[in-house]
């Protein structure tokens, strides 16, 4: 199933409904690399709230995607992680490191707003 | 086939009919002889029973005149179980009496020893009365050994039992124990841990915390360890992931309180600090993340009046 990615101002959410095959993730992947060009984003959210398992292949895509984004010069946030999630991929060791995450959608923008008023202010 | 695949069980079967056939008549009359001679000579197998436990040097929780009150009344139980072949009544008395003993630190092995040692006390004193008539004895023996050894079996479950419940009861009481997270401030949390933590309360504490920072929307959390005494490598372990799936969940985690000894254990088995925040004590963190959080604090210019106390005028 493919993800809707909506753009919303200087930001692009992609909004995970449902469980994704490894296919789904890495045209995911491709879909924001090619949209962060497009639409010149600032910043990147993606929101996993509906997901209740992240195996370590997903974990690893968003870290790519994350990776990749920031070289495309935008920000990613990674919201809406379930507790019990976010512990069963501690315990796998997958960490997310370096990629910013964020409780929901709203501390997402809120986020990503905080960070380019920051970017602003140094240029 | 089932009648023959199990010819053990066939045998056992004949073995336990046999049994009674040449027992039943003369048991129930030797366990009667056996119990008149235990009432008859009740006074002096007690003080040797009593005697033998001072010389095995157990029981030393409790003083001499307390074993021979109990040492009475176990005596007591113990015939009464022999004549009547029920251990209702022994069972509800070895529990009473583990409930008395076991705050006392009474060991498992004190009690299983001193009932073992009534039995010998008792088996022997069934040598010398029927020396001369081996055949006898050894019908005395029969009937004797088994339902002694029930006495011994039921007195050791009884004492190991009233053990476990209170093991059960205290883990009860420790998890009723639950590790509040409270909310200070808008968007900060504090989770104070006191007393040890084992792998079980650990993941309750873990579960609580990421539940509470969902619930408060919560961005900073101060866990305060000022309270745990020791931490061994699984729990430190265990903290790190839980700062790491806070983090997932977005939200900054600070631990206070890390002792000197902590922070030197921790060192030393090598657990990856890296990615914790630490200040020394509560007040540091909370500062800290008032400060995350652009939280600023001002004295105000008038002092609100703390009650209870009375300015002199």
């Amino acid at each position: 199933m493919a993800v809707p990615i909506l753009k919303q101002a200087q930001y692009l959410i992609a909004t995970i409904q449902s469980a994704l095959t490894d296919e789904d993730l890495l045209s995911l992947q491709t879909a924001l690399v090619e949209k962060v060009g497009k639409f010149r984003s600032r910043g990147v959210i993606v929101d996993v709230t509906a997901l209740d398992v992240l195996d370590s292949f997903a974990s690893r895509t968003l870290r790519d995607i994350a990776y990749i984004i920031r070289l495309r010069g935008a920000e990613t946030v990674i919201v809406g992680v379930q507790p019990e999630v976010a512990f069963a991929m501690v315990q796998l060791g997958i960490t997310l490191e370096k990629v910013p995450t964020a409780l929901d959608l709203e501390e997402g923008l809120a986020y990503l707003d905080k960070k380019l008023q920051h970017a602003r202010a140094e240029t | 086939m089932p009648t023959d695949t199990n010819p053990g069980s066939f045998q056992l079967k004949s073995i336990i009919e046999k049994e009674p056939m040449r027992s039943t008549a003369s048991a129930t009359a030797l366990l009667r002889e056996l119990v008149e001679h235990l009432r008859q000579h009740r006074t002096e197998l007690r003080e040797e029973w009593a005697r033998r436990i001072t010389e095995a040097k157990v029981l030393t929780a409790m003083s001499d005149a307390e074993i021979f009150a109990e040492a009475t009344s176990v005596y007591d139980n113990y015939v009464a179980a022999l004549e009547t072949g029920t251990f209702e009544a022994l069972q509800t008395y070895s529990r009473n009496l583990s409930e008395r003993i076991i705050p006392r630190g009474v060991e498992t092995h004190e009690v299983i020893g001193i009932v073992l040692l009534l039995r010998d006390v008792l088996a022997r004193s069934l040598f010398t009365k029927y020396q001369s008539d081996f055949q006898l004895l050894n019908q005395i023996l029969d009937a004797y050994e088994p339902a002694a050894n029930r006495i011994a079996n039921t007195v050791a479950v009884g004492f190991v039992q009233e053990r476990e419940r209170i093991i059960r009861e205290q883990q009860e009481a420790i998890r009723e124990l639950s590790t509040p997270v409270l909310q200070v401030r808008e968007r900060l949390l504090i989770l104070p841990i006191i007393g040890v933590i084992d792998p079980q309360r650990a993941r309750q504490l873990t579960e609580q915390l990421l539940r509470g920072i969902r619930a408060n929307r919560a961005r900073v959390v101060v866990i305060d360890i000022t309270g745990v005494a020791a931490m061994d490598s699984h729990v430190a372990n265990h903290l790190v992931q839980t700062v790491e799936a806070s983090r997932l969940l977005g939200a900054t985690v600070i631990v206070t309180g890390l002792s000197p000894e902590i922070a030197q254990t921790l060192v030393k088995i090598g657990v990856d600090l890296g990615k914790m925040n630490t200040v020394g004590d509560l007040q540091g963190g909370i500062e800290e993340a008032e400060r995350l959080l652009g939280y600023k604090v001002v004295p105000s210019e008038a002092p609100g009046q703390i009650p209870g106390i009375r300015e002199e005028p």
